[in-house]
C-alpha cells in the first residue's frame, strides 16, 4: 500500500475545482498468478479520467473490478456525481452488486458484438433491457443522436462481420450508450485498431466527451489519447496507482512528467475566437492568453486541445519585438527544476490560470537570473492540435 | 442368398417397406425412446457442459472422465453394473421399492435411464466445445448491457452455441436410436416395452431370417445417415457464417 498515494488537488486549476461529494472511491486488492493489484483512489466523477500504464499494469483489471466483472473479496467501490443525491456504493464488505443491476456502460478493448445479431439486433439487445423511466427524464442522448454522434445511421442492417474495426467498434459505445449509462468504462477502445482506424474513431470519442454528461472512465496506455480525451489522470504501474491528478499537474509535475510522446509539455483546452485568411492562421484563446496557429479547418468558436511542447518555448526578459516568435505572452515562473547534473532543465510558468513548460538550458536560467516569482515573458515557437 | 438382392429391391419394391406389426411397435418405441432421452440429455446435459466448460474446479477432471467413460466401455459392463444397481437387489432398486416404486430393469424407464447414461457424451460434448468456443465475453457484454443470468442463457449461451446444441440433439437421438448392449442388459426383449430397432433385427438374425433384418438394417442406416448428413451440411454454413472475422 506504500506507494499508493492520493493526489494533492490544488483549488485553484480549474479541471481540479471539483465538490469533493462528486467523486469516485475504488480500492481493491487482487492477487493471482503473480500479480498484485492493490489500489486504494479517490478521484473526480467529472469529465473523462484516464487510467494510463503500461501493458500488465493492472489498468484492465482495475477497470474490471470497478464494473463488477472481475470479483474480488477484498474490494470497495462507491461513486457519486451529480446524477445522484446520495453515493452509489457498488461492492464494499457486505454487498456485491451484479454488473447486470450496475448502470453503467462498458466498451471492450475488441467490439465484442453478438455475431448473431445485426448491428440493429445489437443496439436493440441494448435498448430492450434499458430502465424505462431514468431514461426518458434525464438523458440527454437519445437513439437518434447516439447513431449520428457516431455516424452509423448507413450499417444499421448488416451482420457485425461486415464492418470495418472502426465501425465495429463505433458500434459497440453506440451499443454501451443505448443502455442509458450513469457511468462509462473503457478498456482501451482503440488499442486493436491500425492507425488510420484509430484517427478514424478518436474524433467520434471527442464528441461523445462533449456531449455526454457522464463519468467516462477510460483505459489506455497511449499518451495521445489522454492528451486528446483526457481531463484527469490515474498513472499505474505494477499493480499500483503511482500519481493522480488533472491532465495539467501530471504533465506539469517537473519531478516525474508524464511525457508527450518523447517530450514533455503541456495541453490546453481553447476556443477559436479569430481567423486570419491571408495568412492561413487562426487564434485559439486560452485561459490566460491567446495562441496563433495554423488554421486547422475548426469553426470559429470551436474548443480544440492544442499541445504545447517544452522544446518549443523558450522564455526572455523583455517583449522582444524583433523576434520572428508570433506568440509571446506575459508570464510567471513558478518552479524550476533542479537538477545540477543535468544540461537542461524544465521550467514551469504561469500564463494567467494556465500553465506551461520551457525547456532551458540550465546556462540560460543562470545567466537570465530566472527565479520563482519573477515575470518574464513566454515565446512559444509552435503549437499543435492534438 | 435373398438379402444380396433385397438391395436393390428396396429402390424398385415399395412392399419391401411394409413391416409386421412387431416390426412397428419396435420402430414407435425406438423413437419413442430416443426422442425422450433426447429431451432429457439437452435438459442434463446443459448444466454438466456448462460447468465443464466454465469452471476451474480440480473436479472438472474427475467428473470429464465419468461422463466419457460411455466412449470407451462395452455397453454391456455399463449395462451390468446397471442391472445390479437398480436391480431389486441393488441400492438405487431397494430405495425405489421402499418408496413404492416398481424397479426399473425390463421397463420402458430402465431403458430411458440406462440410455441417458450411455448417450451422455455424445450430448455434453458438443455443447461443451460450442460453450468453450464461445468465451466468456459475449456474457460479460451481455452483463453489461443489464441481462441478467436466465436472460444470458436464452439470449446469449442458446443462440451463440446454437450449432453445438443441434449436433448435441442429433448425436444423443441417433446414438440413442442404435443402442444394442445396454437395452439387452437392462431391458431385455418385452415386445412393445422393451424390444427396440436393434433387438429386432438381433433377433431376425438369430432365427435366420435375413430378409427382415436386411429391411430393419437398411431403415436404420439410411435414416442414420441423412440425419447426420443434414446436421454436417447444417453445421458447415453455420460455422462460416458465425465465426467470421473479428465477431464473436
Amino acid at each position: 500500500m506504500s506507494a499508493v498515494m492520493n493526489a494533492e488537488i490544488s483549488a485553484d486549476t480549474p479541471a481540479n475545482r471539483f465538490d469533493s461529494d462528486k467523486h469516485l472511491h475504488a480500492q481493491f486488492y487482487v492477487q493471482r498468478d503473480g500479480f498484485v493489484l492493490d489500489v486504494d483512489m479517490r478521484i473526480p466523477t467529472d469529465g473523462v479520467t484516464a487510467i494510463f500504464g503500461p501493458s500488465g499494469c493492472g489498468k484492465t483489471t482495475l477497470l474490471r473490478c470497478m464494473a463488477g466483472l472481475e470479483q474480488t473479496p477484498h474490494g470497495r467501490f462507491s461513486w457519486r456525481d451529480h446524477q445522484f443525491a446520495s453515493a452509489q456504493i457498488w461492492q464494499d464488505e457486505q454487498h456485491f452488486v451484479p454488473t447486470h443491476k450496475r448502470p453503467l456502460g462498458y466498451v471492450f478493448q475488441e467490439a465484442s458484438l453478438f455475431a448473431h445479431l445485426t448491428v440493429n439486433g445489437n443496439l436493440a439487445y441494448a435498448k430492450k433491457r434499458r430502465g424505462k423511466t431514468a431514461a426518458a427524464r434525464d438523458h440527454v442522448l437519445n437513439d437518434d443522436a447516439i447513431l449520428h454522434l457516431l455516424g452509423i445511421e448507413h450499417v444499421l442492417q448488416r451482420k457485425p462481420h461486415e464492418l470495418s474495426g472502426g465501425e465495429r467498434q463505433r458500434v459497440a459505445i453506440a451499443r454501451a450508450l443505448m443502455i442509458h449509462p450513469k457511468i462509462l468504462f473503457m478498456d482501451e477502445p482503440l488499442a486493436s485498431l491500425d492507425d488510420n482506424r484509430k484517427r478514424e474513431v478518436l474524433p467520434y470519442l471527442e464528441k461523445l466527451k462533449t456531449q455526454l454528461n457522464i463519468p467516462i472512465i477510460y483505459v489506455t496506455h497511449s499518451a495521445d489519447e489522454i492528451a486528446r480525451l483526457a481531463d484527469h489522470v490515474v498513472v499505474m504501474s505494477q499493480g499500483e496507482v503511482v500519481r493522480h491528478g488533472s491532465l495539467a499537474q501530471i504533465l506539469t509535475d517537473l519531478n516525474n512528467p508524464l511525457k508527450l510522446g518523447q517530450e514533455a509539455g503541456v495541453v490546453v483546452t481553447g476556443q477559436i475566437q479569430e481567423k486570419d485568411e491571408q495568412w492561413h492562421l487562426m487564434q485559439v484563446a486560452f485561459d490566460g492568453g491567446a495562441v496563433w496557429l495554423k488554421d486547422s479547418g475548426h469553426e470559429m468558436g470551436d474548443y480544440v486541445r492544442i499541445r504545447l511542447l517544452a522544446k518549443d518555448i523558450s522564455l526572455s526578459l523583455s517583449h522582444a519585438q524583433d523576434s520572428s516568435i508570433q506568440n509571446i505572452l506575459p508570464c510567471t515562473i513558478c518552479q524550476i527544476e533542479d537538477n545540477p547534473q543535468a544540461a537542461y532543465t524544465l521550467v514551469k510558468v504561469h500564463v494567467g490560470k494556465s500553465e506551461l513548460l520551457a525547456r532551458l538550458t540550465r546556462k540560460a536560467v543562470a545567466q537570465l537570473d530566472l527565479s520563482v516569482g519573477k515575470d518574464v515573458w513566454v515565446q512559444i515557437k509552435s503549437a499543435a492540435l492534438v | 442368398m435373398p438379402f444380396i438382392f433385397s438391395g436393390a429391391a428396396c429402390l424398385v419394391d415399395p412392399s419391401f417397406f411394409s413391416f409386421s406389426d412387431a416390426d412397428l411397435a419396435a420402430i414407435v418405441l425406438t423413437l419413442k425412446l430416443a426422442s425422450v432421452v433426447t429431451l432429457l440429455l439437452l435438459v442434463i446435459a446443459t448444466p454438466i457442459a456448462w460447468w465443464l466448460a466454465r469452471s476451474r474446479s480440480w473436479l472438472v477432471g474427475p467428473v470429464s472422465a465419468v461422463v466419457s467413460l460411455p466412449l470407451v466401455l462395452p455397453p454391456t459392463v455399463l449395462g451390468f453394473y446397471l442391472l445390479i444397481l437398480l436391480g431389486p437387489q441393488g441400492p438405487v432398486g431397494q430405495a425405489m421399492q421402499w418408496l413404492g416404486f416398481n424397479t426399473l430393469p425390463f421397463s420402458f424407464g430402465g431403458l430411458v435411464v440406462a440410455s441417458v447414461l450411455y448417450s451422455m457424451p455424445f450430448v455434453v460434448q458438443p455443447i461443451q466445445n460450442a460453450m468453450q468456443a464461445m468465451g466468456a465475453r459475449p456474457l460479460e457484454v451481455a452483463a453489461t448491457l443489464r441481462a441478467g443470468p436466465v436472460d444470458r442463457f436464452f439470449s446469449v449461451i442458446l443462440p451463440l452455441s446454437a450449432p453445438g446444441f443441434l449436433t448435441a440433439a442429433t448425436l444423443g437421438f441417433a446414438h440413442t436410436l442404435g443402442e444394442f448392449g445396454v437395452v439387452l442388459m437392462i431391458g431385455g426383449n418385452i415386445p412393445g416395452e422393451t424390444k427396440v430397432l436393434s433387438v429386432q433385427i438381433y433377433d431376425y438374425v438369430e432365427t435366420l431370417d435375413y430378409a427382415q433384418a436386411h429391411k430393419l438394417s437398411a431403415l436404420m442406416l439410411g435414416f442414420s445417415f441423412v440425419v447426420l448428413l443434414l446436421l454436417y451440411t447444417f453445421n458447415r454454413r453455420a460455422r462460416v457464417s458465425f465465426n467470421a472475422e473479428g465477431s464473436l
